[in-house]
């Protein structure tokens, strides 16, 4: 038995009861899950939590799922202090949030677990998503591990070489010939018309949810505590809106002191319709048209946009962008600091910390969390041009040559 | 019958323009609108319409064509 009592609009209040739905009849915003906090209160404990399986599963009394689960192992990724990176960038005590060690490379195993269990107890037999890459990847791999159909919708434009980590898991994958918004608009179209689970459209509110473990891990592995900053990255802008949810729901339940948590939103230049707003004092955000090679988080209208920029404002966080070449040299400087090779949207949280932490924004004493969300290799290509090989003869002069040994 | 529900964000030189009205009139769609703000600078509408599938599309491509930006309500579905 989960805790989940019903869905609620975000904005009007409204209630509706669980079930696979996710925006408001009424004013068409987008609905989350609540919970019974008192009777989760009754239950929850440290103790539980340090009882149960090393996965995001440990955390099932906070997910709105009734069945078995569907997982693949996912969560519980390690928590490293980044003392050389700290150095470099004039941070005392950061952390990195190493999600790339999840199933299927990146944190979306997470809400995709939630979600495919959901779809699974609402008697779905496909799931269903649109993807550039890593949300597909996931839904495939869960699909396969449920024995449930799935089928990934694919911009046409997506590079071939991100194809083969979807199409090993054998989903039904279709590139579409149009573009972004004719992707978006098609699968719009199929929601209404068939039973499918589309992990981000009815099946939202659960799969939301999912993505909280990444705020209740980083609390149990600093020993119950809320961090004083996290950096993490948006482009719908859920994760960033459930780490704090997280947060705040560990303080409520009593499992850490009140979080006093600064919030601090990570997008690329290109695309960052939610920085932007922050930046203008502006409660609405604009949308944009993408233009970055952070391709996982180039979203130009995010759903959860304006809820992200209220929690970055409301947390006394913040918001930062970096420009592609940023983005690069954080790839870089993540991996030759801290021995840890992230996609693009790793580079976009460096680069963003790094901001913050010259402004002033976060101090160097403050116990910093940086979510990396995505490993590298399913994109290597992005940093090519680190391939510069010594080349040598197969003698040791010749090898001295190069190292410059003196004869 | 379908529906659909989608954002329109206007420049400010659309502003003052009866869009919405020549939506309904010229294309036969029903417009009802659940939120919005609008300002003389610029301003966005979130709203449902009803109709025939063909009359929304052809009624949407000429919103777009006056240089209103039209978004679908959920966001943009197409993640990373
Ligand atoms: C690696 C990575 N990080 C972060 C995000 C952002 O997630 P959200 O849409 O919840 O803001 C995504 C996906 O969109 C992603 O693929
Ligand atoms: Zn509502």
């Amino acid at each position: 038995m989960s805790y989940a009592r019903a869905l609620r609009c975000r904005k009007c209040g409204q209630e509706y009861p669980v079930q696979p739905m996710s925006v408001c009849e009424f004013c068409l915003s987008p609905l989350e899950v609540v919970y019974d906090y008192k009777a989760m209160a009754k239950t929850v404990n440290r103790d539980k939590v340090a009882k149960g399986p090393l996965s995001m599963w440990r955390y099932r009394d906070f997910l709105p799922t009734e069945v078995k689960e569907i997982d693949l192992g996912t969560g519980f990724t390690p928590l490293v202090k980044a003392d050389n990176l700290g150095r470099e960038i004039g941070l005392d005590r950061l952390y990195i949030k190493n999600d790339c060690l999840n199933p299927t490379y990146s944190f979306k195993d997470r809400p995709v677990s939630v979600a495919v269990t959901k779809a699974r107890e609402f008697g779905f037999d496909t799931i269903a998503c649109a993807s550039t890459g890593n949300l597909a990847a996931s839904v495939a791999a869960h699909a396969a591990k449920a024995n449930m159909k799935a089928c990934v919708f694919v911009p046409a434009s997506v590079e071939p070489g991100k194809l083969i980590g979807i199409a090993v898991y054998n989903p039904v994958l279709m590139t579409v010939e149009g573009s972004y918004d004719d992707v978006n608009r098609l699968c719009a179209l199929l929601v209404q018309r068939y039973h499918w689970g589309f992990v981000n459209i009815n099946l939202r509110p659960y799969y939301a949810e999912g993505s909280k473990t990444l705020g209740y891990e980083v609390a149990e592995q600093l020993g119950w505590r809320a961090p004083d900053c996290v950096v993490a990255p948006a482009a719908s802008g859920l994760m960033f809106t459930r780490i704090w949810k997280a947060l705040d729901e560990l303080s409520m339940l009593g499992l850490i002191e009140p979080a006093n948590t600064h919030m601090f939103v990570a997008q690329a230049a290109g695309s960052s319709p939610i920085v932007n707003a922050f930046e203008a004092g502006s409660l609405h955000v604009l949308p944009v048209v993408p233009d970055t090679i952070a391709k996982s988080i180039a979203i130009g209208n995010p759903t959860d946009g304006q809820y992200a920029l209220r929690i970055a404002r409301q947390t006394g966080g913040g918001a930062g962008a970096v420009t592609d070449e940023e983005v690069l040299a954080g790839m870089k400087l993540l991996a030759q600091t801290e021995g840890i090779f992230a996609e693009a949207v790793g580079g976009v949280v460096v680069g963003v910390v790094k901001k913050l932490a010259a402004s002033g924004a976060i101090k160097r004493n403050d116990l910093t969390v940086a979510y990396i969300t995505g490993a590298g290799p399913r994109t290597q290509d992005t940093v090519a041009d680190v391939v510069r090989p010594l080349v040598v003869r197969p003698t040791v002069e010749s090898v001295e040559e190069v190292l410059g040994v003196p004869a | 019958m379908a529906k659909r529900q989608v954002m329109f964000t206007f420049p400010q030189e659309r502003v003052k323009e009866p869009i919405i009205y020549n939506l309904g009139q010229q294309f036969k769609v029903v417009t009802n609108i659940r939120r919005a703000d609008v300002t003389e600078a610029k301003g966005w509408v979130v709203l449902e319409l009803e109709g025939d599938e063909k009359d929304i599309e052809r009624g949407l491509a000429w919103v777009s064509s006056k240089g209103i930006r039209v978004d679908p309500v959920i966001g943009d579905i197409v993640e990373g």
